[in-house]
């Protein structure tokens, strides 16, 4: 599909975009180990500043949001509105094993397992907690998408499509027995 | 003037974890305040009942990213004691230095956060600059700068080799420094003095009464330290003094707190120095005989107590974790109160608050008002069918 070339105000933007990504952090029920991490990362250290990032309180001034950990229950509903108040485009990481698949605490009664069953996940870190050098490298791998999302010209280029439903037959989830 | 409650989290920019405080305010003073704890709550006692003696220990440690020595060494501990093993002195050794590395990384930490509570970021930046020496020792020693993984049941899992003894030994000297300067500023810096001095005064009598323990206890005046009262691990043969104030506001609570990082040193320095030849651990059997234990540690934030039921086989019947920070919120309701809102944050970080380990719920009828308990099965169901309305589209 061949993509109109964009304009210089969104070449701007564009530009912006990439240069100053602001980051919220949602402790989604975390053991503070990948907290603690990313707040390593903002120190003078690993400095994550030098890539224009910059970590807000409000979800409304952010354009990345960084989820900690497995999502409890009682967190999931809020994690959902805090996800829904960020502008698009916006962009998740998951933190660590807890943030892809529930880690240690997988199956757990108060879980919902992956951070995926409630928001959809652009960038998962791996490790448990991961290290700020691995941090870094999945906010830098996040701003690549950032460039190349803009290049298409939006999200859906990677994006799963949906099932084209063929004649009448609409009940195409329809369980056998 | 009429009462205004303002509600504060479960996401908010002053909070680093999920709590939800509704403050009780008249005009600007405090009149009381509400917790909810519970957005963190994980199950993790009901899933210790599940796994062995291998699989539980990184679980522990997982129960707090910042303590997670302490948790997986007082269970360890616990189950040693129920099996009567003789735990190897290196063993001992190893274990205390990992946990004063512990302690001095999680006070550093909370220096720092204290101190961007107060708007005095350029100390934040300088105490997290200075802990990662402490994360590089502890990183070069387990492999991992949060969760280590050192325990076992039995010993721990890594020796020490003396090019990793030479070079934490190193490292030593520039700390002792940047600590010192610590000492200099908590005692003479206007800025910390004067949000410090006077804000959330806990009396001795209170301290006691309302069961504070760590250093928010040893800050008004209460001479009591698990390390020294009860001494496990090698404490009893290092020698170091509990660090005690009698000021009993968030200024007493610093100087506690970086008395104890200058005592830490000294400790880590002597066991480096110090460090026994011989094995790193015992074979532990697969199974504990039947046996109840209270396995207490001093942990960062204060006395840490594992209350373990066994039953004779290789899995526990119950563990209850008693973590510091669920004895000190009392406190910090009976400091806030006739305090300004404004120094709710400063007062609330200064007992060093960890919601993750203190995070818990309760089962109860709303009808009949009973609570109760319930097997592992019949929660998974529940909640799985509670659940399914929040699974995005």
């Amino acid at each position: 599909m061949a993509v109109p070339a964009a304009g210089m105000s969104q070449r701007l933007v564009n530009w912006a975009r990439m240069k100053s990504p602001w980051i919220t952090i949602f402790n989604s029920g975390a053991c503070n180990a990948c907290d603690i991490e990313i707040i390593a990362c903002l120190m003078p250290r690993f400095d994550i500043e030098r890539f224009g990032m910059l970590v807000k309180g409000s979800p409304r001034h952010a354009d990345i949001l960084i989820v900690t950990g497995h999502v409890t229950l009682k967190q999931a509903s809020r994690l959902r509105r805090v996800w829904e108040q960020i502008p698009e485009p916006k962009y998740v990481i998951a933190m660590g094993a807890c943030g892809a698949s529930g880690g240690v605490f997988h199956g757990l009664y108060h879980m919902m397992d992956c951070v995926d069953r409630v928001i959809p996940i652009d960038v998962y870190v791996a490790g448990c907690p991961p290290r700020p050098d691995e941090i870094i490298n999945g906010v830098v791998t996040c701003l690549n998408l950032v460039h190349e999302d803009a290049a298409h010209g939006g999200k859906e280029w990677r994006q799963k499509k949906a099932v084209p439903v063929t004649g009448t037959d609409t009940n195409i989830c329809k369980v056998v027995p | 003037m009429p009462e205004v409650v303002v509600s504060i989290g479960p996401h908010h920019p002053a909070l680093k974890e999920p709590v939800n405080f509704k403050v009780v305010i008249e005009g600007e003073k405090i009149v009381r305040l509400e917790l909810d704890l519970s957005y963190n709550h994980r199950g993790v006692e009901k899933a210790a009942e599940q796994r062995d003696f291998i699989r539980v220990l990184p679980l522990l440690e997982r129960v707090c990213g910042i303590c997670s020595h302490a948790h997986s060494t007082a269970f360890a501990k616990g189950i040693e004691e129920i099996m009567q093993l003789e735990v190897p002195p290196r063993a001992q050794y190893i274990r205390t230095i990992i946990a004063e590395l512990e302690r001095m990384h999680s006070h550093l930490l909370w220096l720092g956060v204290a101190a961007h509570v107060i708007g005095f970021n350029t100390l934040f930046m300088w105490t997290w600059r200075d802990r990662e020496a402490v994360q590089d020792t502890v990183e070069e020693m387990s492999g991992n700068r949060v969760h280590y993984g050192m325990n076992e049941v039995g010993g721990v899992r890594r020796d020490l080799t003396p090019a990793q003894v030479t070079a934490a030994l190193e490292r030593l000297p520039n700390l002792e420094e940047r600590i010192k300067k610590y000492v200099d500023m908590v005692n003479s810096e206007e800025t910390m003095l004067i949000r410090f001095r006077g804000v959330g005064k806990l009396s001795k009598e209170e301290a006691l009464r309302y069961g504070t323990v760590g250093p928010t206890a040893r800050a008004s005046g209460v001479d009591y330290d698990t390390r020294k009262d009860d001494p496990y691990l090698a404490y009893a043969d290092v020698p170091w003094n509990v660090v005690t104030d009698t000021n009993g506001d968030v200024y007493g609570r610093t100087r506690v707190r970086i008395g104890e990082l200058w005592e830490s040193l000294k400790i880590v320095r002597y066991c480096l120095e110090n460090l026994p030849e011989g094995p790193i651990r015992v074979t532990a059997p697969r199974n504990a005989p039947t046996g109840e234990i209270l396995s207490r540690y001093e942990a960062p934030r204060g006395e840490l107590a594992h209350f373990i039921r066994t039953n004779g086989t290789d899995k526990v019947e119950r563990v209850d974790i008693r973590t510091p920070t669920l004895a000190n919120w009392t406190s910090v309701a009976i400091c806030l109160v006739n305090q300004n809102l404004a120094d709710l944050p400063v007062i609330v970080a200064a007992i060093d608050p960890c919601l993750s380990c203190t995070s818990r719920i309760t089962l109860l009828d709303s009808q009949t008002k009973k609570t109760g308990v319930m097997s592992f099965d019949e929660l998974i169901r529940r909640n799985r069918s509670r659940d399914q309305g929040l699974v995005r589209p």
